[in-house]
């Protein structure tokens, strides 16, 4: 009897020992943790894995690089599985049970919208890498796409000055994403002095598959007599249908051309692109932009994932300078603590893949270049024209009434995402 | 007057050199530049030099294919990607150097501005081209240039031109572009040419024909070519009208058919057996992606293969189909709430297996060249090769499945099957073996709807769930069990949701239809086509 309470004795002694080297040698062995909040199942895998994967392959280098603040970095990667509830439970868990200490995540603005509560609650850090919309600006994300100042309406200046088109097609997929692009646009139209009857806006709803109708009304609305261009923010999927059937109804770049906000690289992977040779696209960053760290990029990202024939694409970019600028930043600030390596973000800049500088401003959005590119035969584009440097990034859009005197600064004396500069106030709501 | 003399010929010596040094070499030069504009007049000139090589190099540039060495500045063709690009001689076509990388070339870019300019040069060019069909192509390409340089130019090849089709086309180009021209007599003239004409391009210029200048006269002096024109723009509406209405119709037709094409396999699996199959969807994905594999197989075979992946993508989607059947369905006969879940878990695990063996990118399924392109029967309309080759595949597809359920042996004994299972179980009928079947029947066409759809849109993973709402709409409207109702269940619901569009909107026309469909539904529970009989009833 005495020896079984021994033996049990011995045991519990022995196993709290283990237990107690093992916590040591996990203080040993502390990295520092990088969130993917990326979906690896459901709709949006096929945008997000790459992302992903991107992360992957940056921690990858700054561990060979001796990794950061003497630690080794580790990458923790959730599936979100393109759920709006599970991008926000998935985010939590990051923060709180693995204590991630910046992550890198979402695609959709829905996504990011699910997420932002958590984010700030927690005093989370997030980089997001994805063109959206505007109108918001969070003390805890930074917002490595474009606005829409930084996409859309260079674009539509582009098709103006250039192409000298005088009537307009915006079509979008029904959600927040093109609604608000396009009321934007709209009003920047009208105030360039474009009739209402000249703007034909149209909305169809996710996944639409069937287009003839409406490329035929497009196709009668640019038959009559004015140079007309359609101004796609379609989402994803869609636009593979749109332009089949835009080829097979005989458009061409030429007669109409369709400048795109959500096709890249690698939506046209999926796509035979010969019929659509010569129409748009307006991003940050393009495969074929002609600069040497463009070039030693896309081969680290072939060499990583071990195809020659996977693309690159404007949300990698900007995974790429994020990554970067936090790399930067937490050394600059000699922690990892969220708000540290916020105030250290401020101003950084980092070589862009395109041959430029991005700056990180205090709205928490890049200064980049944009570039328009058309659509070649092998699935790239070719960039057409590009703005001089770079463009500010600008949460809140100029051109519709309500957000007009809206900034975002989050330095000292207004840290505020949405301080209204007429009335001196900041907002209630963080974003 | 000495003065004026001098100053003239300073205006002289300023002007000339510089446009006589845009000669041939200069052009060649400008071709690189970085401003677009300065690359369109090098185009133009390049156009206008009688140079022959100049057709050569005009048209490797509308290829895309055209590249500077940048070390030696040299222009070269280049094919080839990354780091193994191969340069050819432009004008020879003789090969100069491989594994050229991409870093050492500059491609001579081209907007869709210098497209059309190099496509407008190479129409010049063509204008004296030997083979007929392609003076007509460059007789009607040159109407979109700038008439002041292209009327002449049209007017000199009319002298020339001895085939007579070429020269209507000479004529009508001419005519568009002499619509405005003072001369009362060649304005009637050239009325005389476009009246009847439908082209888009015609009614524009009659329009602005028929508009006011700024000081309240009309453009058109002549009172008779005003009425004249005007009869020819209310024609033009009338026959806009008529197409318009067909147009509509045809592109309704077509979305039934690619809604019947999603369903008939519905109709099998639902329908007849009453199974409530959620991984329906994911058989018409199989179906696509069978295709894909397919064409990768046999990268050759382009032209001819959706025939050889029709049989093979109903085999795949057939004999999944078996396998669910007998692994899980068979097991939960009879508890529809049961089947439902279990289905749309297997449709779940078949996207998600699709996604680890693909990716979850789209995939490239190429469109044969029969299928791309339109039919172009005026100019108002024009009907889509692809949509054209669906509307006839359909009911070729339904005929078939009828007469396999109807004329033969295994129709006979799943007809039974269904209508009594006891019943035909005691007549010897070996009704489990009947029911996996049957299902593979149903899974195996849906997959040749797969094959269909690849040509229509995204080849991915979620393929399935796009249709698989659709299917069941269509099943459930047409009445379940009912083939017939099927195919009318599909054609109304297109016809509606085309009918609608124009008016609602693509979104709202949806919804209406589904407003349409419960309010249908309220009135007749069944369906269209209801089945009548016991074994319904029970």
């Amino acid at each position: 009897m005495k020896l079984k309470v021994f033996s049990s004795v011995v045991k519990h002694v022995l196993l709290t020992g283990f237990a107690g080297l093992a916590f040591t040698l996990a203080q040993a062995a502390d990295t520092i943790k990088v969130g993917v909040l990326h979906s690896l199942s459901g709709t949006l895998a096929i945008s997000e894995t790459t992302l992903k994967d991107v992360v992957l392959m940056l921690v990858d280098e700054q561990n060979k690089k001796g990794g950061l603040l003497g630690k080794q970095l580790e990458a923790v990667v959730v599936d979100p599985a393109s759920d709006w509830p599970l991008f926000a439970e998935k985010a939590r868990e990051l923060i709180s049970a693995e204590e991630t200490d910046v992550i890198f995540g979402c695609w959709t603005s829905v996504s990011r919208k699910s997420v932002l509560p958590v984010f700030e609650e927690l005093n989370g850090l997030l980089f997001y890498p994805v063109q959206y919309e505007g109108e918001e600006s969070s003390k805890n994300v930074f917002y490595t796409g474009a606005a829409p100042n930084q996409q859309a309406i260079p674009a539509v200046n582009y098709l103006m000055g250039e192409l000298g088109v005088e009537r307009w097609v915006l079509a979008g997929t029904d959600y927040v994403y093109p609604r608000t692009t396009n009321k934007i646009l709209e009003q920047y139209l009208k105030d360039s002095g474009v009739a209402a009857s000249d703007i034909m806006i149209n909305y169809t709803p996710f996944g639409h598959s069937d287009w003839q109708t409406i490329v035929s009304e497009i196709k009668t609305f640019g038959s009559e007599g004015k140079k007309t261009a359609v101004v796609s923010t379609i989402n994803g999927d869609a636009n593979v249908p749109f332009y089949k059937e835009l080829g097979n109804q005989g458009i061409s770049a030429e007669d109409i051309p369709v400048v795109a906000f959500s096709v890249g690289e690698e939506e046209l992977s999926g796509i035979d692109t010969e019929p659509l040779v010569g129409h748009l696209a307006a991003w940050n960053y393009f495969m074929s932009a002609d600069a040497d760290v463009n070039y030693d990029f896309i081969e680290k990202w072939h060499a990583f994932i071990g195809n020659e024939e996977r693309v690159t694409n404007d949300p990698m970019e900007a995974h790429y300078i994020g990554f970067n600028m936090w790399v930067e930043a937490v050394e600059k600030a000699g922690t990892t603590d969220v708000d540290a390596v916020r105030e250290a973000m401020y101003g950084l800049t980092y070589p862009n893949l395109t041959g430029g500088t991005a700056v990180m401003n205090t709205n928490h959005h890049l200064t980049k270049p944009v570039l328009i590119g058309e659509i070649q035969a092998d699935g790239q584009f070719e960039t057409v024209w590009q703005t001089p440097g770079g463009v500010i990034g600008d949460a809140w859009s100029d051109f519709l009434p309500d957000s007009k005197p809206i900034v975002a600064d989050w330095t000292s004396p207004i840290s505020c995402g949405n301080y209204n500069i007429s009335t001196g106030k900041c907002s209630g709501q963080n974003y | 007057m000495i003065r004026y003399l001098l100053i003239l010929k300073l205006v002289f010596l300023t002007i000339v050199p510089t446009a006589w040094s845009l000669d041939w070499e200069n052009a060649l030069k400008q071709l690189g530049d970085k401003k677009f504009a300065q690359v369109e007049t090098a185009v133009k000139a390049l156009g206008r030099s009688d140079d022959q090589r100049a057709k050569a190099l005009l048209e490797t540039m509308l290829e895309n294919k055209l590249y500077q060495m940048k070390r030696s500045k040299s222009l070269v063709r280049a094919e080839g990607k990354r780091n193994d690009f191969k340069t050819y001689d432009v004008f020879t076509g003789e090969e100069l150097a491989s594994g050229v990388k991409k870093r050492e070339l500059k491609r001579i870019r081209v907007n869709n501005r210098i497209r059309s300019t190099l496509k407008n040069s190479l129409a010049r060019i063509a204008l004296s081209d030997s083979n007929p069909e392609s003076r007509k192509e460059a007789a009607e390409n040159l109407r979109e240039g700038d008439p002041k340089e292209v009327t002449p130019l049209l007017k000199q090849a009319l002298l020339d031109e001895k085939s007579e089709g070429v020269r209507k086309s000479l004529r009508f180009s001419l005519a568009t572009l002499q619509i405005k021209h003072p001369d009362p007599e060649i304005r009637r003239e050239s009325l005389r040419l476009l009246s009847g004409s439908l082209e888009p391009e015609v009614k524009n210029l009659l329009i602005t024909a028929l508009e006011k200048n700024s000081d309240g006269t009309w453009i058109e002096s002549e009172a008779d070519i005003r009425e004249r024109i005007a009869k020819e723009l209310e024609n033009i509406d009338f026959w806009e009208d008529i197409y318009g209405g067909v147009k509509t119709l045809f592109f309704g037709v077509s979305l039934g058919s690619v809604l019947l094409l999603a369903a008939i396999g519905l109709a099998v699996t639902f329908g007849v057996m009453g199974v409530i199959n959620m991984a329906h969807g994911e058989m018409l994905m199989l179906g696509a992606y069978t295709t894909f594999v397919v064409q990768q197989l046999f990268p050759n075979l382009v032209e001819y293969s959706l025939l050889i992946s029709i049989p093979a993508a109903f085999l795949v989607a057939g004999c999944v189909g078996i396998l669910l059947e007998r692994t899980v369905i068979r097991l939960l006969y009879g508890r529809p709430l049961e089947t439902l879940l279990a289905t749309f878990g297997v449709s779940l695990f078949l996207q998600q297996t699709v996604r680890s063996i693909f990716g979850p990118l789209n995939q490239n399924v190429l469109t044969p060249s029969w299928m791309q392109g339109t039919l172009e029967i005026n100019p108002l309309l024009s009907l889509t090769y692809n949509r054209l080759t669906i509307i006839i595949f359909v009911p070729l597809v339904l005929a078939t499945l009828l007469v396999l359920l109807k004329n033969s042996h295994f129709g006979l004994e799943m007809r039974a099957v269904t209508q009594n299972r006891r019943m035909a179980g005691a007549m010897g009928i070996r009704s489990d073996q009947i029911d996996a079947l049957t299902f593979g029947l149903g899974s195996g066409i849906a997959g040749i709807g797969g094959v269909a759809l690849s040509q229509l849109t995204n080849v991915g993973p979620n393929l399935g769930q796009s249709y698989i709402i659709d299917s069941f709409m269509v099943v459930v409207f047409g009445g379940v069990g009912n083939l017939w109702g099927t195919f009318f269940g599909a054609m109304i619901l297109g016809l509606a949701n085309k009918l609608l569009e124009p008016f609602a909107g693509a979104v709202a026309a949806k919804i209406l239809v589904l407003v349409l469909i419960i309010l249908f539904l309220q009135k007749r529970p069944r369906g269209m086509f209801a089945l009548r009989g016991r074994s319904i009833e029970s």
